[in-house]
Parts: structure tokens; sequence; C-alpha cells
């Protein structure tokens, strides 16, 4: 079964959805999704490093995102606003990474599989290392749940409940980390904070608790994923972004509805 | 013994000392105010006692198994995280369904236990956090500011709520306001603090403390004219004027 590109890819697609459901929606609440955007962009760096150390990509883009999450999250409150901050480190570390790239000579690469991912060329491996993240991820924040929910509605309250909120933060940056790193291949670094927040917030208006929520989003991002790789082998059309725009899509659809049953109210 | 000791205490934010030497107690069943001027280390006081905040300095003891019930200054819920007022209390204590209605009635919003918690009046919002620190039977409440956005009706509504409380499970409440008048008159102590304890003791000796004048300068005169005057028509002020005789 696993011999067929299209199974593989279908299923390396619908396990980073799985993992980038709950974490989006924890993104979304946090207001997180230009943090998101930054660790991704900084896992460019990662592909590079690993290229001319000639080490597994998950590897170094996993290692650099992880820096790079820890670096804003230790930053953050000394001097400069969070989004300025995120700018600088983001864009850096994009162009850091993308000179980086040009040095690498011998090997010829293509970097666009790198930016919109190359999920149709998810080999065996990469499906295993996809779903091993995507189920710890799904393992982290199903396990400190209701932790990570108090962290996010207020820190004094986490403190007074007996946690610290601060540890809470960083299993959400390494949740992050993780699903960067196995995304990249699925749909690239430049949308990989798609994936994380298009989802979630397609999910808010159908949800009522944020169980509920985490598991629509999982929904719609794992029949995006599969939808989207139908229709890129239907149209031809690029497979990553495909599967963002059926995500965004239903997110339209979603909130067109909801305005329309608002008003009958 | 008390079930809050902090002795010595200092807190330092970089070079920014913002509290220093400072000691209090807390006893059981006893409801203190903290007043004080913006930046005077009010809600840096209360972190410490929660644990959110490192000391530099000294010590802040706890008595052993104490719960606390803690009502912070704001809590934003953001529009996208949709939680109802049930899940919303029981997050951290998974206690029965029953305890949570319970908690809300001593709170004063019963019926609220199915709302969403994004659409809840101020006022309400309020009740709700105050129910959900009930709801494990703490020995002491912690109020941040806790009327904040409310108006002078809410905010007197919500301290009557909190006397009330106070009365039926017996807890101590330490809490930090703004409102010197309406909290003055609920308080069995008053702390004044400006980085450190300027002053304390029952309401009408920090009211009159030359301390306490100097920190709320003009504005005080307002709001100590009204304490007093709420005081004429109260019939158990014997107390608090022999304490000011004293």
């Amino acid at each position: 079964m696993l011999d067929d590109f299209m199974t593989r890819a279908t299923l390396a697609g619908v396990g980073v959805a799985l993992a980038a459901a709950p974490l989006g929606c924890f993104v979304v609440w946090r207001r997180m999704a230009y943090f998101g955007d930054a660790t991704a962009h900084a896992a460019i760096l990662g592909v590079a490093l690993s290229l001319t150390l000639q080490m597994s990509i998950f590897a170094g883009a996993l290692a650099v995102a992880l820096i790079m999450a820890l670096t804003v999250t230790v930053l953050s409150g000394r001097g400069y606003a969070m989004d300025t901050l995120l700018g600088v480190l983001a864009h850096s570390a994009l162009a850091f990474g993308l000179v980086a790239v040009s040095f690498l000579s011998g090997v010829r690469i293509d970097l666009m599989a790198y930016l919109f991912g190359d999920i149709l060329a998810v080999s065996r491996t990469d499906l295993l290392i996809i779903w091993g993240g995507a189920a710890l991820v799904v393992a982290l924040i199903t396990w400190r749940w209701s932790e990570l929910l108090t962290a996010t509605l207020n820190e004094e309250l986490a403190y007074a409940s007996g946690f610290d909120p601060k540890r809470e933060q960083l299993i959400l940056t390494l949740s992050l980390a993780v699903t960067v790193a196995v995304a990249i291949k699925v749909v690239g670094v430049l949308l990989i904070a798609a994936m994380l927040i298009i989802p979630a917030a397609a999910a808010r208006s159908l949800a009522r608790s944020p169980e509920a929520m985490a598991v629509v989003a999982a929904v719609i991002g794992g029949a995006s994923a599969v939808i989207g790789l139908r229709s890129a082998y239907v149209f031809d059309t690029p497979a990553g972004p495909s599967i963002v725009c059926v995500a965004a899509i239903v997110f339209a659809c979603v909130n067109l509805l909801g305005w329309q049953t608002r008003d009958k109210i | 013994m008390a079930l809050v000791t902090v002795e010595d205490l200092s807190v330092q934010y970089g070079e920014n000392t913002v509290l220093h030497h400072v000691d209090m107690t807390i006893e059981s069943g006893e409801i203190v105010t903290i007043v004080g001027p913006n930046g005077s280390g009010k809600t840096s006081l209360l972190r410490a006692i929660i644990g959110a905040t490192p000391l530099s300095a000294g010590r802040v003891t706890l008595n052993p198994g104490l719960k606390i019930g803690y009502v912070p200054q704001k809590l934003h819920i953001d529009p996208t995280l949709p939680i109802t007022v049930e899940r919303f209390m029981r997050l951290t204590n998974r206690v029965p369904r029953q305890d949570c209605v319970k908690a809300l009635e001593s709170a004063g919003v019963p019926d609220l236990l199915n709302n969403q918690m994004s659409r809840l009046s101020g006022g309400q919002f309020q009740r709700v956090l105050l129910a959900r620190a009930l709801i494990d039977r703490p020995d002491i409440l912690l109020l941040d500011e806790a009327t904040q956005g409310l108006d002078q009706r809410g905010s007197a509504a919500f301290y009557q709520q909190i006397e009330a409380v106070r009365k039926e499970t017996g807890c101590a409440v330490l809490m930090i306001s703004h409102e010197l008048h309406v909290v003055m008159s609920a308080s069995d102590r008053v702390i004044c603090l400006n980085g450190h304890v300027c002053c304390e003791g029952s309401p009408a000796v920090v009211a009159s403390a030359p301390e306490y004048r100097a920190l709320f300068g003009t504005g005080t005169g307002g709001a100590l004219a009204l304490y007093r005057h709420e005081h004429d028509h109260h019939h158990d002020h014997s107390k608090s004027s022999q304490e000011a005789a004293e």
C-alpha cells in the first residue's frame, strides 16, 4: 500500500494536519501566529546547515527551529516589542538561510522543495518521522491540556494553581519546533503557519469547547490534506499550496455560513 | 499560626527595587486590604505570595496545605477560545458539577453554568472568577483589583459579596484595591504600601495616619469623607472607633 506515492503523500499530509490542529488552536488563542511563522522561516537556515553538514534535514530544521523559538522566548519582554523581535529574527534567519544555501556547490538544490514542500517525494522513512513527530506533539499537548489552557488564560492563575506557566510555554515552543520540522516536507517553510492557523480559525465558529475546537480543526486539516492532494493530482497544481487553498476555502465557507445564520437569528 | 507570613521581603526587577523589607501576616478569617499608589508594589506583593515572582530577599511562608483561591486582576479570554463557564471552572479543579453550581450561587451568579465565557458582562465575568476561586473551599482568597472595569455600584456589590462569602465560609481575604472608600469600609485591616509598609491597622487608624495622607493627598479628602459618612450610618462602628482612639 505504501508503494503508491499518492498514498504516502496523503498519509504525510494527514499526519501533519493532526499535529498542527491542537497546536494551531493554542497559536490562535495565544496570538502566536507570527511566532509560528518566525520559527518556520528559521527552519530554512536549518535546512541549509543540514545540507552542508550532510545530516538529516529533519534534525537540522528541528535544531534551528528550537533555537529560534527559545531565543524568542528568552528575549521577549526585554526592550523590543514581540513583533519587532520576531520580524528581526525570522527574516534574518530566512535571509541567512537563503545565502547559506547559495554557498552550497556541488549538490544542486531545489530550494522550492523546501520553501513550498515536496509532499509527493515523501519516502517511507519520512513518513515514519512525520507520524512519530505528530504523535509526540499530540501526546504532549493532550498530557498537559488543562495546564496549557490555564496558562493560556492567565499566568497568575497558573501559579496559584501550583504550576509554572513558563514550563507550559516551553512545551508549546517545543511542539512548535517539532511540527515545523516534520511539516517542511509537506507544505514547506512558507506555508507551515497556514496549516497551523487556518484549520483552527475555521473550527472556531463550529465549536463550543476548546476540545471540540481542536478536534474540528484536526478534521478540517485532515480533509484539506486529502482533498488538496487529490485536486493537485487532477489539476496538476503544486501539492502543498493546494492543501492550504482547500483549508482557506473551508475557512471562508464556514464564516460566510456563520454570518448568514447569525443574521437570521 | 498565621495563614501567610511575609518576612523582610524584597523584590527587584532588574535595577528597580519595587518592594523592600516588607513584613506582614494574614490570620485566618480576616479581610485585609492593601492600598497604595500606582507602582507601589501591590501586585508584586501578591505575585510573591503565590510564587509568581522571584524574591530577592526575605521569605514568604504559607501555612502547610494552605488552599489559595486567586482572583486575577483582569483575565482576557481571546474571543477565538470557546469555553463555557462550567469548563472554565473545572479546568484545574476536577470537582463535581454540583460544586460548580454551589460556588456560582455563593458568588451571586447562579444559572451561568452553560454560558460562553466570552459572552458574559464585566460584572458576571468577575463573579465567575470569584466562583472559580471559591470552588475548592480555599483558606484564603487573593484578589488583585478584582473590580477593575466595574462601575461604582457594581464594585460595591462585588465587595458585599466578598463579605458575604467570608461570613459563609470563614476564609481569609487579602485584596488590592484602588477604591479606597469602598474597600476601607469592608476591611478588618488595611495595609498602606509604597515600596514598603507605610502604615497599617484598622481602616480608621490608617485613614488618619499622616503617612497615608501624604500618599493620597487631597484625593483622600473625598474618600475619607465618604468613608466617615458611610460609617455614620452603620451600627458596627464601635470597634473601629475604639481602635482609632487607641
